[in-house]
């Protein structure tokens, strides 16, 4: 856990809001919110968060920066952007809410087991070894990130699904050993690191 | 003079009159039954062909006396302009052909209706004569401003800019009000965001080069006497010295003041120095001096602020206000955009539960507000822990959860009661209260009561009437600067709580009211709704027993009564509803082209059939300002109204005399239909008061019934409003039924 957490925050002063601004993709907008609600009522998920997007902002505002951050709350969006096109404030809710669910991924504050959150995980862990996606190891990886006997009744459960691609030529089986790679490996590395650096650069300590 | 008197006749045939209806016939009623030494007929009598003959006819004939028998008196009053005789007109095109529908059945009745129509309209010609005014007015052109606040200030500048000389009279040492104490004000420019410069210094500026403003400080009214026109007013300042000056019309503009926090105990006001109300920060602000506000009790650097939404007010509370100031969340955005100007860092949240911010920027200043980083929580406080650190205890209710926050300071966000005068009417609320909760109320009004502002010398009271928790009283739907003392205009938060840019735009228009009504005085004519009426009401002195209703009943007290106890008029106060006539018990008021007689000579010139010829006939008095005009509309969008009903428009359900239903029984009327105004809190009435006033008087009717052993259902008083196109004609149509199940009335001679 990062010792960023441990910054003591009073209720409903603004240095956790002043923490989003800063360090989360589109904080800025936050503050904007005016408590309508038309966010959460448009939500098609929004019976199965915790915390509605609504609630998310005012618990920003109030200073509830454990419980937004260690929230499954924001994980849950499907990006499918009705709130965004709904929104009288004209908020990107759903860029906030995936901003949010990076930066509790950077605190280590995301909940254990969170699916969106491994599923994340092991898209980028995929994506970082050839710069492309390796779809045959992606679904191995989702498969199996429960443990080899989860892994095998997985696999067997979408056997049939598995044959029918490869017959379809859709799949490669070869894709196992080593599979595609981008053409500049090394130099899509090199992107990535200094975006990573750039990001790290930007985030500001709320020690 | 009666031998002077030549009365004609003219008939329209357009607009489908003359295919509709026999146009000789009308003629003959108007000759033979109307009595009329002449009529004619045109073929398009609004046409400027039509409209010539007329007035050739006047100016050759010396017709002083004018019957027109063509479309709704609404309609084409241009053309029908005759300002120098009496004049009717015979309502046959909405009244009559509009609402009937065109078949061979119906042609009977139709006919009927209109040659009824016009015998009315011949009989109440005979007894009208043309009005004028008395000609012992002249222009009065001073305006008073009393109050010289933001309102006051812009009042007077306006009705200077036009051209009147404007008397500025404020009670303290310096012009300003409440605003001149602030340190900056709500935004009214594009974009709306960050809190404006105080206006008062220019406004003060502004009045000092100004010519045609004299300015009374440390001043009062001490005596206020007169009419419309003429008022006598004495200006006491403080040290004694008082002069008298002429004034043609008032604007009242005594602002408001702040509501008294100290009821407000759950929120430690007055235990802790650091709670304060909204009106008190802005003397925090000043005090600032451009630097950081710091908080009373130890002059700290207030580095944490909550405001709390609607304190004391928009409450059922005991001691609180149950109304909204409707400004003190935009005032709480301003002020929270104080500390985020002069403090800095300084957390600033404010307690909402409705947050409102009407106006234009309304919205943008809220925007700006959080762009400012003002952070808005939707929760409702409930106490204020004193301490070092004030510790607020509320209910989030986003997160549904009691919480609490710690501040160095908390800003009340407190309601507006208006600086308004005694209410005139208190002594009678006491009187007629209904019950004992109602009575202790009144009495604790009345007990209350305020020092007068105006000082007026009326039969009625010192001050303008409240209308709802104290404000001065104005009629809020039509004419929102009128009040029941004509020519005495109320602007800005005496009449409603306001913003600044509402109390200017309020001071405004109040001052173009004002000149309105200083015109207008000097010529004789009334001011709304009967704007530019010359009628004014007279009363037969032999005949009148002092019975002080009508000095009583007056709406906008306009009468007041000598040593004898005999009603002095005041003409230019005068609205002309007629509210005294329908008071009279003796019949003696009456205006040149309104009176008892006017309409019960209508009532009398409409042929009553035969019982068995089974046509009843239904009076309806209809308001000429929201029932008649209901009709008219119904009329052109073809709703049918019942054959059988005869309407005659009247100035205000007020005027109603007693007598006129008596008569119209005795004279074998079978159903009488009276349509007014809404009445009581929610009014509509254009008088304010005739409405109630009518119903008041019309409980008494089921007694007259009763002796004239008639069912009480026979007549009914309805509240109409303008918009009830469908509804009126139907409240007629039902008399109808009501009449077709208890059977015609037994006076049929």
């Amino acid at each position: 856990m990062s010792d960023l957490n441990t910054a003591m925050i009073e209720k409903y002063r603004s240095s956790f809001l002043k923490e989003v601004e800063a360090n989360v993709e589109e904080g800025e907008w936050v503050k904007m919110c005016m408590q309508c609600g038309v966010c959460s009522g448009s939500c098609p998920l929004g019976k199965h968060w915790d915390h509605p997007p609504q609630e998310i902002f005012m618990m920003i505002r109030a200073g509830k920066r454990e419980d937004v951050l260690s929230s499954d709350s924001m994980w849950m969006c499907t990006s499918c952007y009705n709130c965004i096109s709904r929104c009288p404030r004209g908020l990107p809710i759903t860029h906030i809410m995936h901003g949010l669910a990076v930066y509790s991924k950077r605190l280590g504050l995301t909940p254990q087991k969170q699916p969106t959150a491994e599923f994340s995980q092991i898209f980028w862990d995929n994506l970082m070894k050839k710069g492309r996606v390796n779809e045959l190891k992606l679904g191995l990886s989702m498969y199996f990130k429960d443990g080899f006997g989860q892994g095998i009744k997985n696999a067997m459960a979408n056997q049939k699904l598995g044959q029918n691609m490869m017959k379809a030529k859709r799949m490669n089986a070869m894709e196992f050993f080593g599979g595609h790679s981008v053409k500049d490996l090394s130099g899509f590395q090199k992107i990535i690191k200094k975006a990573q650096e750039i990001e790290e650069g930007n985030i500001k300590d709320f020690k | 003079m009666a031998d002077d008197k030549k009365f004609a006749g003219y008939v329209c045939t357009g607009c489908g009159l003359g295919e509709r209806l026999d146009a000789g016939q009308l003629e003959t009623a108007a000759t033979r039954d109307g009595k009329l030494q002449s009529c004619k007929q045109h073929e398009m009598l609004c046409s400027a062909e039509g409209v010539q003959m007329i007035k050739d006819d006047i100016a050759n004939d010396d017709v002083t006396h004018v019957m027109i028998a063509a479309c709704s008196r609404r309609a084409k009053v241009e053309a029908f302009n005759f300002t120098d005789v009496a004049l009717t007109r015979a309502n046959l095109r909405e009244g009559v052909i509009w609402v009937r529908p065109d078949t061979d059945e119906n042609k009977e009745t139709t006919q009927e209706m209109a040659d009824d129509y016009i015998r009315m309209a011949c009989a109440e010609l005979k007894s009208m004569t043309k009005p004028s005014a008395s000609g012992e007015q002249s222009v009065n052109k001073n305006i008073l401003v009393v109050g010289g606040g933001i309102t006051g200030m812009t009042a007077a500048i306006e009705a200077a800019a036009a051209g009147y000389p404007v008397h500025l009279v404020e009670k303290s040492g310096a012009l300003g009000g409440a605003v001149g104490s602030y340190y900056k004000v709500i935004p009214t420019r594009s974009p709306y965001d960050a809190p404006a410069e105080n206006p008062i210094p220019a406004l003060s500026e502004a009045i000092e080069a100004d010519g045609n403003i004299t300015v009374h400080l440390n001043s009062t009214l001490t005596k206020t006497d007169g009419a419309p026109g003429r008022f006598s007013v004495d200006i006491a300042t403080e040290s004694g010295a008082t002069e008298t000056v002429s004034i043609g019309a008032i604007i009242q503009a005594s602002g408001w003041k702040p509501y008294d926090a100290n009821q407000l105990p759950e929120f430690a006001y007055g235990k802790s120095q650091d709670v304060v109300t909204n009106h008190e920060l802005e003397a925090l602000a000043v005090a600032a001096n451009g630097g950081p506000i710091k908080r009373p009790s130890d002059g700290k650097e207030v580095q944490s602020v909550c405001f709390i939404q609607n304190a004391g007010q928009c409450s059922d509370k005991d001691g609180h206000l149950t109304y909204f100031a409707g400004v003190t969340d935009l005032v709480s955005i301003k002020q929270a955009m104080y500390f985020k100007e002069l403090n800095g860092e300084c957390d600033t949240t404010i307690l909402f539960d409705n947050l409102r911010t009407p106006g234009a920027g309304g919205e943008d200043f809220y925007r700006a507000g959080q762009n400012a980083m003002v952070t808005f929580s939707k929760g409702i406080a409930s106490e204020v822990v004193p301490g070092d650190s004030l510790t607020v205890k509320f209910e989030d209710k986003i997160l549904n959860e009691q919480t609490e926050m710690a501040c160095d300071l908390v800003v009340l966000a407190t309601g507006m009661e208006p600086n308004s005068g005694p209410d005139p009417y208190a002594r009678l609320m006491v009187d007629e209260a209904e019950d004992e909760e109602e009575k202790a109320k009144a009495q604790a009004i009345l007990e209350n009561a305020p020092p007068s502002i105006l000082n007026l010398q009326y039969r009625q009271g010192t001050d303008l009437p409240h209308l709802k928790n104290g404000f001065t009283d104005s009629h809020f739907i039509c004419f929102p600067y009128e009040t029941r003392r004509t020519g005495i205009y109320s602007a800005g938060p005496v009449r409603r709580p306001m913003d600044i840019q509402q109390a200017r735009d309020d001071a405004t228009g109040a001052a173009l009211k004002a000149i309105q009504a200083a015109e207008n005085a000097g010529l004789g004519r009334a001011a709304h709704p009967r704007s530019g009426d010359l009628s004014f009401p007279t009363f037969r002195k032999e005949g009148c027993t002092q019975c002080k209703r009508c000095t009583v009943e007056c709406p906008f007290g306009a009468i007041n009564e000598d040593e004898e106890g005999y009603p002095m008029y005041n003409e230019s106060r005068c609205r002309r509803c007629g509210t005294c006539m329908g008071a009279c018990p003796v019949r003696v008021i009456s205006f040149e082209n309104y009176s008892v007689e006017t309409v019960n000579q209508q009532i009398k010139n409409v042929d009553i059939p035969e019982e068995w010829d089974e046509k009843p006939r239904i009076l309806v008095l209809a308001c000429e300002n929201d029932a008649y005009p209901a009709l008219d509309q119904a009329a052109q969008a073809g709703v049918e109204i019942n054959p059988w009903a005869r309407v005659i428009p009247i100035r205000c359900l007020g005027s109603v005399s007693l007598s006129w239903v008596t008569d119209a029984l005795n004279n074998g009327f079978d159903g009488i239909v009276m349509m007014g105004c809404r009445r009581d809190d929610d009014y509509q009435c254009h008088f304010v008061r005739g409405s109630a006033i009518a119903a008041e008087r019309m409980n008494k009717v089921g007694d007259t019934l009763d002796t004239l052993n008639l069912e009480p259902e026979r007549v009914i008083l309805h509240e109409v409003a303008i918009t009830d196109v469908e509804r009126a004609p139907q409240l007629i149509n039902d008399m109808a039924e009501t009449v077709e199940k208890i059977g015609l009335s037994p006076f049929k001679f």
